[in-house]
């Protein structure tokens, strides 16, 4: 699943204006998180239309990028996420970074993403775990 | 022409030079009598260094004709600069004065391959900075074709560029790199016919030049001067770009030391000091520029024998003085440019925290840099961060920042906020 990534400076108003352009562009944001340091924050969004998003933010002069990320569903059971990122792990990818991507029913969505794709859909699948379609 | 040959020409002219200024300009008569010097004392260029210096500031104090040596009947041009502290001066020309600058542009262009034939877009200011005209006249007097764009709409520059088929630029060299963006973002980088720029009015790193010319696909030539004794066309680099060739035949040029105030060996760097050798309305003994260069009197590759000063370390007063550290800014964008392949914007940020200079970086995050795991932007800055430490011992504080929310400028590009002058 494609995720749009968007560099922005920690001064007033920059998420709501980034917000306001895709809002302005009939882009839905289906999730969307933020991950900041002192100085800036990188918002990690899903959106209905990535590849449109991401030249209507760079025409804009931001900082775009889409990043090609895992989207798992995990049942609310005790030890699911763990049986999962222990997939992974074992066959030595690296979890560059994940958050929770919504709930959807009986299931929590989270978003990964790894060093190495394609290979960590693979082992996901073999354990037994989903794939979340929007 | 031979180095002895131009020492005959060069004592020629400074005695007439010193000859005209005493009885025609009170400041320097007033000057010579103090130190009881007489224009007969000055026979050669060894005698020199006999001679008083000339400052900013005195043509400041004696704004705004002191040291003019014609009467003002006599002068057919003047420019003027505001310097940053405020009062300006300004410069005279005589019609001969008009005719030596032409000249001394038209040899600068020559050097740069441009000549009749070529089509030339003068992007400088044109008004009372020296820029846009001195090129304008030089090039005219070479019979190129000038477009007098001067500065304003980048889009109209580069539409120009492609429908008029220019083959040269000159323009400053921060904003011909704000050029470039553009025409690459427009995808016109393909459809140019320009071979030369010949950059000045700024200090710019020889990594500067370099990328400059790779993204254009063209040479990139430095032209020297300051309004005060010429204006553009006081020295310029030749195609092997080993140094700027000094018009010697006009210009006697010194490199002293700003302590000690004499001139300091031949490759040592000092502060660059001109005597102007033919000029009639301003002419200048011993003009302290506050360039810091070095000068080499060694004949170049290209078979000129003139003398050629080395690209500029700064201005004696562009030097930021942090933590009691020397620091000039062409130091943190060298170290940036050894980080990638292309100068990223950027602009300094100097403020006091309690009683402690703080040196703040913003950068921004370009395409080519931009990752969206923050590990790795926190990685870029720390790198950035240590490579700065490194070049010139002091540690700083990088902050990124989005694109294009640093200020670009047509003229001199503001690369220092020095924000403790305000407190
Ligand atoms: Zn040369």
């Amino acid at each position: 699943m494609k995720q749009l990534s968007v560099f922005i400076e920690n001064r007033e108003g920059r998420l709501f204006d980034v917000l306001r352009i895709l809002g302005e562009n009939d882009i839905n944001i289906i999730s969307l998180s933020l991950a900041d340091t002192n100085d800036y924050g990188m918002l990690r969004m899903i959106v209905s239309k990535p590849q449109v998003a991401l030249s209507i933010l760079r025409d804009c002069g931001l900082s775009a990028t889409l990043t090609q990320i895992l989207a798992i569903k995990l049942p609310h059971e005790s030890g699911s996420l763990g049986r999962a990122l222990a997939a992974i792990n074992d066959a030595g990818i690296n979890i560059e970074y994940m958050y929770g991507l919504c709930a959807d029913g009986d299931e929590a969505v989270l978003a990964i993403k790894t060093s190495d794709v394609a290979q960590a859909a693979k082992l996901l699948k073999r354990a037994g775990i989903e794939q979340w379609q929007m | 022409m031979s180095r002895d040959e131009m020492t005959v020409l060069q004592n020629y002219r400074l005695t007439n030079t010193v000859n005209h200024v005493y009885h025609n300009v009170e400041f320097y008569r007033h000057k010579m009598q103090k130190i009881g010097l007489l224009p007969s004392d000055i026979k050669t260029i060894d005698d020199l260094t006999k001679l008083p210096f000339t400052t900013k500031e005195d043509l400041r104090d004696t704004y705004p004709y002191g040291l003019f040596a014609v009467p003002i009947s006599e002068i057919v041009r003047i420019h003027a600069s505001t310097g940053t502290t405020g009062k300006q001066t300004v410069v005279g020309y005589t019609r001969r004065d008009i005719s030596t600058w032409s000249e001394c542009v038209a040899r600068s262009l020559t050097m740069t391959g441009v000549g009749k034939g070529d089509t030339i877009l003068v992007a400088y200011g044109y008004g009372l900075f020296t820029g846009g005209l001195g090129l304008h006249y030089g090039a005219e007097h070479l019979g190129a074709c000038v477009i007098p764009i001067a500065t304003g709409s980048t889009k109209r520059l580069t539409t120009m560029m492609v429908d008029l088929e220019a083959t040269a630029i000159a323009c400053t060299p921060s904003y011909l790199l704000h050029v470039a963006e553009v025409l690459e973002a427009e995808g016109l980088l393909g459809k140019l016919k320009i071979k030369a720029a010949i950059c000045g009015a700024e200090p710019w790193s020889e990594a500067m030049r370099l990328q400059i010319e790779e993204k254009l696909g063209i040479n990139a030539f430095d032209i020297y001067g300051l309004s005060e004794v010429l204006g553009p066309g006081v020295a310029c680099d030749c195609i092997h770009h080993q140094g700027l060739h000094i018009y010697e035949d006009y210009f006697l040029s010194e490199v002293i030391s700003e302590q000690s105030q004499t001139p300091v060996a031949a490759g040592e760097t000092g502060e660059l000091v001109f005597t102007t050798l033919a000029k009639e309305g301003i002419p200048l003994i011993r003009y302290r520029t506050k360039d810091l260069t070095d000068i080499t009197y060694e004949p170049c590759e290209c078979g000129r024998t003139t003398a050629r000063i080395g690209r500029f370390k700064g201005r004696s007063d562009d030097m930021l003085i942090i933590r009691g550290v020397n620091v000039f800014p062409s130091q943190i964008e060298a170290a940036l440019i050894e980080m990638g392949t292309t100068l990223p914007h950027y602009v300094m940020e100097i403020d006091r925290v309690g009683t402690l200079d703080v040196l703040e970086l913003k950068v921004e995050v370009e395409e080519r840099y931009f990752s969206d795991e923050i590990r790795k932007l926190e990685g870029l800055t720390r790198q950035i961060e240590k490579t700065i430490r490194e070049a010139i011992g002091l540690s700083i504080k990088v902050k990124l920042v989005e694109p294009r929310t640093i200020e670009r400028s047509t003229g001199k590009a503001k690369r220092v906020i020095d924000k403790r002058k305000l407190m």
